[in-house]
């Protein structure tokens, strides 16, 4: 029953954090709760469909076609978290002010709100597909059910609760800085998904390699232990990099960031006044 | 002059050796059979690329993953799939079925034959 929580635990984690920091980096969006709760349904329904054409997927492009795959949908999660990230970084500041303003632009589709149901269903999918595959081996292996039902809700709800914790932590950033974290947060995930699409390339004879190793620090911070493991997820963290990896990371990182920064300078260009009600917003976001 | 380019000329043949081998149709393969890995112990050459089946002869899917190795991958039961690896510096690269983690085994890379130096 334990080792059937901790692998549990291990999946849902991945899909907690990420559902938790697109949480918090979208805090002030009207409507928000339900395009992540859609992408959660979907999620789950996509990891059934997955895993029940896993041996199709698996077997073609020669063998290589679940590393495609994966590289495909992380890059597509890449895209949007991009998007995301570029687009709060023009309206964060007002967000905190004016959210009623932000839901009505929201309404009228201006926003990312697609970009969060994608983010949503990729993460879950992705993880969600390996752990029914997980759990039809367990079962079919003839794993005691009592046992196996105990260790799957044992496991389900410590990867939830970690996700909780992690979005509760971050509303008690003062809002001053709140949008600058998440935003960070955002940024960090989005690379490290970059350079994990880079290592599915790469594993499918796609991309060379550039290098294997370039580093290793498995001895200091192995990326089996749970720290390593949540630094994994959260800003890309890997024990023995690739070139390519690095390469996708620090490309990725440099791209988003560049973006931000030359959105989010035009957008206050065009609203002048966005600087001075940043002074009243300690008090103003409370409600959401 | 010529003395001192012999061990390039040496190291230029090795390496075209070593890329007539890789183009070589043999890639290596890794059985999972009884939840376990066969050869345990997968020896690869040293600095090329390999491309390396994993076939799954039992009905229970597995995951072929590796830290050392930065590679992740389902093998459904009754299929195979292929990974690149490398190129490895030498080394041992421990791999394990994340699915059934009693279930490990290495890539063994050996290192280059050595180069006679100042001949």
């Amino acid at each position: 029953m334990l080792a059937t929580a901790v692998i549990v635990f291990r999946e849902v984690l991945e899909a907690a954090l990420i559902v938790a920091v697109v949480l918090g980096a979208s805090r002030g969006i009207a409507g928000r709760g339900r395009w992540v709760a859609g992408g959660i349904a979907l999620g789950v329904l996509g990891a059934c469909g997955v895993a029940a054409f896993a041996d199709l997927i698996a077997e073609s492009f020669s063998g290589t076609g679940q590393a495609l795959f994966d590289a495909v949908i992380l890059l597509a999660a890449v895209a949007m978290l991009a998007w995301h990230n570029i687009w709060m970084s023009s309206r964060g500041r007002r967000l905190a002010v004016d959210v009623a303003a932000v839901g009505h632009e929201v309404r009228n589709g201006t926003k990312p709100l697609v970009a969060l149901l994608v983010i949503t269903l990729v993460a879950v999918m992705r993880e969600g597909s390996e752990l029914v595959l997980f759990l039809w081996a367990l079962a079919a292996g003839g794993a005691q059910h009592l046992g196996m039902a105990g260790g799957i809700l044992a496991g389900l709800a410590a990867g939830a609760l970690v996700g909780v914790l992690l979005y509760r932590g971050l509303l008690f950033i003062p809002i001053r800085y709140f949008f600058s974290v998440t935003g960070g947060l955002i940024l960090l995930l989005t690379a490290g998904l970059a350079a994990q699409a880079a290592g599915f390339l790469n594993q499918a004879g796609w991309l060379p390699a550039l290098g294997n190793g370039l580093w290793d620090t498995s001895s200091i911070l192995s990326q089996a232990s749970v720290p390593g493991q949540l630094l994994h997820i959260l800003v890309g963290y890997i024990a023995r990099p690739s070139g390519i990896q690095l390469l996708f990371y620090v490309g990725t990182l440099l791209t988003v960031f560049t973006l931000m920064r030359v959105v989010g300078r035009q957008a206050a260009r065009i609203r002048p006044t966005a600087a001075k009600l940043d002074a009243h917003t300690d008090t103003q976001l409370t409600g959401s | 002059m010529a003395s001192r380019f012999a061990p390039l000329v040496l190291a230029g043949l090795l390496i075209t050796t070593a890329t007539a081998l890789a183009g070589a149709p043999a890639s290596p393969e890794l059985i999972i059979a009884n939840q376990r890995f066969s050869p345990q112990e997968l020896p690869l050459p040293p600095a090329i690329k390999v491309r390396l089946v994993i076939r799954n002869q039992d009905a229970l899917p597995a995951e072929f993953e590796s830290y050392d190795l930065s590679r992740e991958i389902v093998v459904p039961g009754h299929s195979q799939v292929t990974v690149y690896l490398g190129p490895l510096p030498p080394g041992r690269y421990r791999f394990f079925n994340d699915f059934y983690q009693a279930a490990e085994g290495w890539v063994v890379v050996s290192a280059l034959p050595a180069v006679p130096e100042g001949n």
